[in-house]
């Protein structure tokens, strides 16, 4: 659409399953009559021949030949509709026509609003309440999010914050961490095809002085704070952005079971090692919230034990895009710094020396090779040299950089988990306060 | 219902959406320079070329051009400007 502003007349084709959403996105630019056309889905795997066979059908959507769709979208006169595009204001009510509370409830589910699960109806009193939970005036802008990059951002403020965290029942004393996850501009309810879900990681004073849980059970779902903050990102992400509906505005072929909430506190406590946020340039005495993203796997293992190193060896390389996040219980960060790895980032070292793969296989996974083979041909480094290796050579998967550790836990097991999560940034809850 | 609960509308603000015109089409293509903008999703590269082997093949008074932006979902800048300033039209694909 930004080339058709520019004077060039452009066709964008799409896989048929994408038509809805295609339709959407051009409403939403006020350019409704873009032209578009579309083959069946997938593409991705298929031989030129198959392909090919693509260009000379018929189009998925309108059953007309497909090149017909592609000369004509970018030959011929144009009507009035494609001369003006579509102006239009979408302003939202502060507040619903009252209702029943069964008749409300029935109605923020039609209309996507909720994750399905009950939710605490966002009362005025209510939202009241919990606006006493920061200093922050109602109206002050929070942020901006959108369901992905290209899609149209939408703004919220404190009291939009508000509404959603009252929806997960979350209690006012929470609201400064929902209020640093929503201005990070980082949705939790991306609309990838690849289903991801997000994490937050809560360190320093907040995490006692709102009872989160850092010990037995912590990643969920034992503790009022963790799993409502976290339920009240998922939430906020959604109806702030402008809806996460499938076939819409979420395209996640799977779904992530993840993604109604996934909240812990790090274990400070217990932990040998340096919490996570002062790693990320924090100080302890500060409040701090970490936001992960993808989650798109889990494996586990226990110990260290003896083999520890070619179990983890395995783990690195199952997910060639998403670094891992090691999530251990203090009883194994302990045993490792018993090893003689003092810190988290000489894990961290260690992890990035081992994960690796063959180059075939590295560059065939598919999100490697949407997403890093174009840095790779354009000469950016580290992808350039993985590049050039051969086929049968090893390449590190990941920079030091990318991974990350966090202690959480009870201690009653030497237990840990990897996920495949990519760190996006670490926010102070202070501000919020 | 006049009476019942009072409850907040829990959405964002959505931006104003402005219209927005189409390109001026040309009456054909035969002469003309199309660029083919390959969005670099897996396998698009390998349909790019299929549809510049189709052009060549049944309308070879067309000149296509494969382009790519520098990265994957970026908005390219300096790509949209070279099309702009040395194409008459453009496809884009295969795309979400």
């Amino acid at each position: 659409m930004a080339l058709e502003e520019g004077g060039v007349p452009s066709v964008a084709i799409h896989t048929h399953v994408f038509s809805r959403l295609a339709r959407v996105t051009a409403l939403a630019n006020g350019m409704p009559r873009t032209r578009q056309a579309f083959v069946p889905q997938p593409v991705v795997d298929l031989s030129p021949g198959e392909l090919r066979g693509y260009i000379e059908g018929k189009d998925r959507i309108s059953g007309r030949p497909f090149m017909q769709e592609i000369i004509e979208g970018l030959t011929g006169p144009l009507g009035d509709e494609d001369m003006k595009g579509l102006t239009f204001d979408r302003s939202i009510p502060r507040l619903l026509a009252p209702d029943s509370e069964e008749n409300l409830q029935r109605l923020f589910i039609e209309n996507h609003w909720t994750d399905f699960l009950p939710i605490v109806l966002p009362t005025e009193e209510r939202v009241a309440a919990m606006l006493k939970g920061t200093r922050q005036k109602p109206d002050k802008i929070v942020g901006r999010m959108a369901p992905t990059s290209f899609r149209e951002f939408w703004e919220y403020n404190v009291e939009k914050v508000a509404v959603n965290a009252v929806m997960a029942g979350a209690r006012p004393e929470y609201f400064p961490v929902i209020l640093a996850l929503a201005a990070s501009g980082f949705t939790a309810k991306s609309s990838s095809t690849t289903s991801m879900a997000n994490l937050a990681v809560v360190n320093g004073p907040i995490r006692n002085e709102i009872g989160m849980n850092s010990g037995i059970g912590a990643l969920g779902p034992y503790n009022h704070a963790n799993v409502t903050i976290g339920r009240a990102y998922n939430l906020l992400s959604q109806n702030l952005q402008g809806g996460s509906v499938p076939d819409e505005s979420y395209m996640g072929t799977l779904g992530n079971p993840l993604a109604y909430s996934f909240c812990f506190a790090e274990n400070e406590e217990r932990s040998p090692w340096q919490p996570l946020h002062v790693q990320k340039g924090f100080k302890r005495e500060d409040s701090a919230v970490s936001v992960f993203f993808g989650l798109r796997y889990t494996q586990e293992g226990y110990g260290p034990r003896d083999t520890w190193q070619e179990k983890m060896r395995r783990c690195l390389s199952a997910g060639a895009h998403f670094p891992p996040l090691l999530v251990m219980d203090p009883i194994v960060a302990r045993l490792f710094k018993d090893r003689g790895i003092a810190t988290k980032q000489q894990l961290i070292d260690w992890c990035a020396e081992n994960a690796r793969l063959p180059a075939r296989e590295y560059w065939d996974d598919q999100w490697v090779q949407t997403l890093l083979h174009p840095l790779a041909v354009a000469g950016v480094e580290p992808y350039a040299t993985r590049l050039k290796a051969k086929p049968d050579e090893i390449v590190q998967m990941f920079e030091p950089k990318e991974i990350n550790v966090a202690v959480v836990g009870g201690e009653t097991q030497g237990a840990w988990k990897m996920f495949g999560a990519r760190y996006q940034r670490t926010l102070s809850v202070d501000t919020w306060r | 219902m006049a009476s019942g609960l009072t409850v907040h509308d829990p959405r964002g603000f959505p931006p104003h959406v402005k219209g927005k015109r189409l390109a001026p089409r040309p009456e054909s293509l035969d002469g003309k320079i199309v660029y083919l903008v390959d969005c670099l999703f897996d396998n698009s590269e390998a349909f790019m070329d299929q549809m510049r082997q189709w052009f060549a093949q049944n309308l070879p008074k067309v000149e296509t051009r494969t382009i790519k932006p520098r990265e994957s979902w970026v908005d390219d800048a300096d790509m949209r400007a070279k099309v702009a300033s040395e194409g008459d039209a453009a496809i884009l694909g295969v795309g979400l």
